[in-house]
C-alpha cells in the first residue's frame, strides 16, 4: 500500500535503446508498473477467497442460504454506484493531467459520494442480515460470504481514505509530478475494485440468489 | 486492560525455558549496553536502522539469518537428543506439550526466519548490482519489507518468554489450531507473527519483480542478465503470486478464532481441507522461492570458479521459468492421503515427477560448465559440489514420494522429513552458504577465511549424512514424524546417529562464526583492493568492494552476457573526462517506525489487549499518512566528489 511512498529517482528521462535493453524506465512507469504488481497480488488475495466462497457457498448448516438473503435490486444499485464512481475517477486522471484542478474536484468529489454510497449500501445490507440472525458466524458459507465482500469493502474503503489524502495533497500542493503518480496508481487501484465487483457480483449475488 | 496477559504468561515453573530466555535477554541488554557504551547509537541509527540503501539492507537481511539460524538450530538439537534418550522406557527431557512447541518453532523460524530473509538478503545485495543499477524500485519500501521481517521474528522469539508458541506444526493445520483445540495465545503468535512477516515478504517481492523488469543498465536485454537475476524474478514472481495466498488462508484463521466464524471448523459447515489445499497452493511455491535463487547462486559459482562462460545459458533460463510455473500446478503432492480420488492423485503425482525435467537439465548445465574448465576449489565450490551430490539423492526421493502409492506408506513418516531437509539443506543451506562466502568480499572489502569455511562446509556435508539419512531408514521402518517418545527400541540406534550428526552440524555452524570473527580481526591481510577478488564475470565485480552508495560511478552500458567478463577481454575501459552527478534517495526512518507499531498491533492482538491494538495500527497509519505528506529530496552525490573516488578506486586505493 505503501508502493508509492519514496520512489528513488532512479529513471533515465530518455530510453537510449529500443526493446529490453532500453536502461532504466521513467520513475512514471516504475511506479505504476511497480503498482500494477501489487494490484496482481492483490486480486490473488481476492482469488483465494473466491475459491473458499465456491467451496463453502452451500455450507449452510441449517440457516439461511443465498437465495433467501440476497436482494438483488440492492446489489444492482451497488454496481451502479460502484460502476459511475469509476467513470468519474477516471475524468478526474485526465482532468489533473489537463491541469484542470476545478474539474479535478468536481470528478474527485463525486467518486468520494459515490463510493460512500456504495460503502454505505453495503453496510446497511451487512446490518440487515446480522439483525436476522445471519451473521457471519451464523455457518460457513455466511463466513465466506461477508470475508469476501467486506474484504472488498475494507479496500473500497481504504481507498475513499487515500483519495481524501490525495485531493488534500493536490490542494496544498498542487499538481506536481510525485502527487500525479500517486494518482495514477490510485485511479489503477479504484478500477480494480470494480473488477473484483463485477466477478463479485457474478458469482455471489447473481448465481447465489437464483 | 491487559487482556489475557498475567504473570501466568511467563513461564517461571519451566526452568528450561526461563534458562533459554533469560540467556537471550542477557544477551540483548549486553549488546545494547556496549552499543550505548561505546557510542554507536548515532552511527547504527544513520547508517543502518534507517538505512535505504538495497546494500545495507541485504547485509541486514543476512545478519537476522544468521541469529535466527541460531535459534531454529538450538530447536533442532534439543528435538534430536530428546529423541535420542525417549525410546521405550524412558520419557526423555521434553515433555510433549514443550516438545510441540519446538518441533513447531524449529519449522516455523527456519523457513520464514532464516531461510526466507537469507535469500531475500542476498537478492537484495546482489541483484541491483548486477543489474547495473543504482538501488531497486522503492528503496524506502525495501526498508519496510526488512523492517516488517524483523518484526516478525521479534514476535516469534517474544513468544519464548511471554506465552507460549504454537503446538500444531509450523504449517498449524486446523482443526488442531482452531480456538476450540488450541485456546492458548500460541497459535496467535504464530499468525500474527506470520502476516506481518508476511506482508513484508510480498513487498519485497513486489520491489524485486519491479526492479528486475524495469530497472537495467543501459544495453542489459532480457538474455544478458545473470542468472541469479532470472532466478531472482522466477522467486519473487512465485512470491507475488503465492503470499497473497498465505495472508488470505491466515486470515480466515484468524476469522475463525477471533471472530467465531466457520472456515475451518468441524462445525457450522466448515472444511479445514481447505486450509489444507489453500496453504500449500502457498507452501509448494515457497519451496521454489527458496530455491531457485539458490541455484542461481550455484550458477554464478560454478561458471566463475570454472572460468567459462555457464553451459547452456538459454536452457537454464527456460529451465527456471519452467519450474517457476510447474510449481503451482503439484500442490496436493503434500496430501495425497486427502482422497482425492485416483485420477487427481495421479495427475498431481506426474506433475511432481515432470518438475525433475528441468531440474536435471540444470544439474547437466552446472556439470558441463566444470566439464574441461579450470576449476579452482574455493569454499564456494566446495558448497556447490556438495550441493550437486546432496540434491540429486534429495531429488530422487521426492520423485518416489511423488509416486501415490508409495505416499500413502511413506506420508507423514520420518522418511518424508528427511526427504524435505535433504532438498532443503542440500540446496538452499548450500546455497545461501555458497553465496555468503562468495560475496562476502564484496559486501565488505575483505574475503573470509578459507581454512574455516573448510572446516564449515565438511562438517555441514557429513552432519547433514549423518543426521538425515537414518530419518530415511527408519521413515521405512515406520516411525512417524512429530513423536515426542517411541516404544520400538530397535529405532533408538538410528536416532543416536542422527544426535550424532546435529552435534557435527553444530561444529559447522560453530566454524561459520569462527570464522567471522577471525576473518575480521585479520582483515587487513584480506583486504580486496580490487572490487575483483574472484575473477568475476558480472557488474557486481566491476564496482568497489564495499561498493560506493551510488554503485557505479558511471551506469555500465552492456554489450553482452557476462558482461565484466567481456570488459576485461576489451582490457580497462577509460575514465571519463567528467562525471554527471547523481541522486541518491535519502535515508527514512520509515520501516523502522512502522515495524515498531506493527510489533506493539501484533503483541496486543495476540493478547486481546484492544486499545494497544488500536494505539498499534493507529501508530502505523500515522507513520504511513506523515511520510506520504512529506516531500522527499533525494541526496545528490556531485561529479566531484565521484571523480575523487573513482581515483581513488583505480588507484588501489579505496576508501574504507
Amino acid at each position: 500500500m505503501s508502493a508509492q511512498v519514496g520512489v528513488a529517482q532512479l529513471g533515465a528521462p530518455e530510453p537510449a535503446r529500443a526493446g529490453s535493453g532500453a536502461g532504466p524506465a521513467p520513475v512514471r512507469i516504475v511506479v505504476g508498473y511497480g503498482f500494477w504488481i501489487f494490484l496482481l497480488s492483490d486480486i490473488i488475495l481476492f482469488s483465494a477467497l473466491f475459491a473458499t466462497y465456491a467451496v463453502l457457498h452451500d455450507q449452510t448448516a441449517g440457516g439461511p442460504s443465498g437465495h433467501e438473503l440476497f436482494e438483488l435490486r440492492h446489489a444492482g444499485i451497488e454496481t451502479l454506484c460502484l460502476l459511475f464512481s469509476s467513470y468519474t475517477c477516471g475524468l478526474a486522471i485526465l482532468a489533473i493531467e489537463r491541469r484542470r484542478l476545478w474539474a479535478f474536484y468536481l470528478c474527485g468529489a463525486l467518486t468520494l459520494l459515490l463510493g460512500a454510497t456504495f460503502l454505505g449500501l453495503e453496510l446497511s445490507e451487512f446490518i440487515a442480515l446480522v439483525a436476522r440472525g445471519a451473521g457471519p458466524s451464523r455457518s460457513a458459507f455466511l463466513s465466506a460470504f461477508f470475508s469476501l465482500v467486506g474484504l472488498h469493502g475494507a479496500h473500497v474503503t481504504v481507498g475513499l481514505l487515500w483519495l481524501i489524502f490525495l485531493v488534500a495533497q493536490t490542494a496544498y500542493r498542487g499538481p506536481l509530478d510525485y502527487v500525479r503518480r500517486r494518482l495514477l496508481c490510485f485511479s489503477l487501484f479504484w478500477h480494480a475494485l470494480d473488477i473484483i465487483w463485477v466477478a463479485l457480483l457474478t458469482m455471489v449475488y447473481l448465481m447465489g440468489a437464483r | 486492560m491487559l487482556g489475557k496477559l498475567t504473570w501466568q504468561a511467563i513461564p517461571f515453573n519451566e526452568p528450561p525455558a526461563m534458562a533459554a530466555s533469560g540467556m537471550i535477554v542477557v544477551g540483548i541488554i549486553a549488546i545494547l549496553a556496549l552499543i550505548t557504551r561505546k557510542g554507536w547509537w548515532p552511527y547504527l541509527w544513520r547508517e543502518w536502522l534507517t538505512s535505504v540503501d538495497h546494500k545495507r539492507i541485504g547485509v541486514m537481511y543476512v545478519i537476522l539469518a544468521l541469529v535466527l539460524l541460531l535459534r531454529g538450530f538450538s530447536d533442532a538439537i534439543m528435538m534430536r537428543t530428546q529423541l535420542a534418550m525417549a525410546a521405550g522406557g524412558a520419557s526423555g527431557y521434553l515433555p510433549p506439550e514443550h516438545y510441540d512447541q519446538i518441533f513447531s518453532a524449529h519449522g516455523t523460524i527456519m523457513i520464514f526466519f532464516m531461510a526466507m530473509p537469507f535469500v531475500i538478503g542476498l537478492m537484495n545485495f546482489v541483484v541491483p548490482l548486477q543489474l547495473g543499477v543504482r538501488d531497486v524500485a522503492f528503496p524506502v519500501l525495501n526498508s519496510v519489507s526488512f523492517w516488517l521481517t524483523a518484526a516478525g521474528a521479534l514476535l516469534v522469539n517474544v513468544s519464548l518468554m511471554v506465552g507460549e508458541f504454537a503446538r500444531t506444526g509450523w504449517l498449524a493445520y486446523p482443526p488442531l489450531s482452531e480456538l476450540a483445540y488450541s485456546p492458548g495465545v500460541g497459535v496467535d503468535y504464530y499468525l500474527w507473527s506470520l502476516q506481518i512477516s508476511g506482508l513484508g515478504t510480498l513487498l519485497a517481492g513486489i520491489n524485486m519483480v519491479t526492479t528486475i523488469l524495469k530497472l537495467r543498465a543501459p544495453g542489459m536485454t532480457y538474455m544478458r542478465m545473470p542468472v541469479f537475476c532470472w532466478t531472482a524474478l522466477c522467486s519473487c514472481m512465485l512470491i507475488v503470486a503465492a503470499f497473497p495466498v498465505l495472508t488470505a488462508t491466515f486470515g480466515m484463521l484468524l476469522l475463525d478464532r477471533y471472530a467465531g466464524m466457520h472456515f475451518f471448523t468441524n462445525t457450522g459447515g466448515g472444511n479445514f481441507m481447505m486450509y489444507v489445499n489453500l496453504i500449500w497452493v502457498w507452501g509448494h511455491p515457497e519451496v521454489y522461492i527458496l530455491v531457485l535463487p539458490a541455484f542461481g547462486i550455484f550458477s554464478e559459482v560454478v561458471a566463475t570458479f570454472s572460468g567459462k562462460q555457464l553451459f547452456g545459458y538459454r536452457s537454464m533460463v527456460l529451465a527456471t521459468l519452467a519450474i517457476c510455473v510447474l510449481s503451482f500446478m503439484v500442490w496436493l503432492h503434500h496430501f495425497f492421503t486427502m482422497g482425492a480420488g485416483a485420477d487427481v492423485n495421479a495427475v498431481f503425482g506426474i506433475m511432481s515427477m515432470i518438475i525433475a525435467i528441468p531440474t536435471g537439465v540444470k544439474l547437466f548445465n552446472w556439470l558441463f560448465t566444470m566439464f574441461r574448465g579450470r576449476i579452482r576449489f574455493e569454499v564456494p565450490v566446495l558448497w556447490s559440489l556438495g550441493f550437486m551430490v546432496t540434491f540429486v539423492m534429495g531429488g530422487l526421493t521426492g520423485v518416489l514420494l511423488a509416486v501415490p502409492p508409495a505416499n500413502f506408506i511413506l506420508h507423514d513418516s520420518l522418511f518424508l522429513v528427511a526427504h524435505f531437509h535433504n532438498v532443503i539443506i542440500g540446496a538452499v543451506v548450500f546455497g545461501v552458504m555458497a553465496g555468503y562466502d562468495y560475496w562476502f568480499p564484496k559486501a565488505f572489502g575483505f574475503t573470509l577465511h578459507r581454512g574455516l569455511g573448510r572446516v564449515s562446509f565438511w562438517c555441514w556435508f557429513v552432519g547433514f549424512y549423518l543426521a538425515f539419512f537414518p530419518l530415511y531408514a527408519v521413515g521405512l521402518l515406520g516411525m512417524t514424524r512429530r513423536m515426542q517418545h517411541y516404544a520400538d527400541l530397535s529405532w533408538q540406534p538410528y536416532m543416536m546417529v542422527a544426535e550424532g550428526g546435529a552435534v557435527v552440524i553444530l561444529c559447522g555452524i560453530l566454524a561459520t562464526i569462527l570464522q567471522l570473527v577471525v576473518s575480521i580481526r585479520t582483515r587487513e591481510r584480506r583486504r580486496d583492493l580490487s572490487g575483483d577478488p574472484w575473477n568475476g564475470r558480472t557488474l557486481e565485480w566491476s564496482t568497489a568492494s564495499p561498493p560506493p552508495v551510488y554503485n557505479f560511478a558511471v551506469m555500465p552500458q552492456v554489450e553482452s552476457l557476462d558482461a565484466f567478463w567481456a570488459t576485461k577481454q576489451r582490457a580497462a575501459a577509460k575514465a571519463p573526462e567528467q562525471y554527471p552527478a547523481i541522486e541518491v534517495p535519502r535515508n527514512s526512518p520509515n520501516g523502522f517506525l512502522t515495524a515498531f507499531f506493527a510489533v506493539v498491533s501484533g503483541f496486543a492482538l495476540i493478547w486481546h489487549i484492544w486499545w494497544l491494538a488500536i494505539l498499534g495500527v493507529a501508530g502505523a497509519l500515522t507513520i504511513l499518512v506523515a511520510f506520504g505528506w512529506m516531500q522527499r529530496t533525494p541526496v545528490e552525490v556531485s561529479g566531484e566528489q565521484l571523480a575523487a573516488d573513482e581515483r581513488a578506486r583505480r588507484s588501489g586505493l579505496v576508501p574504507v
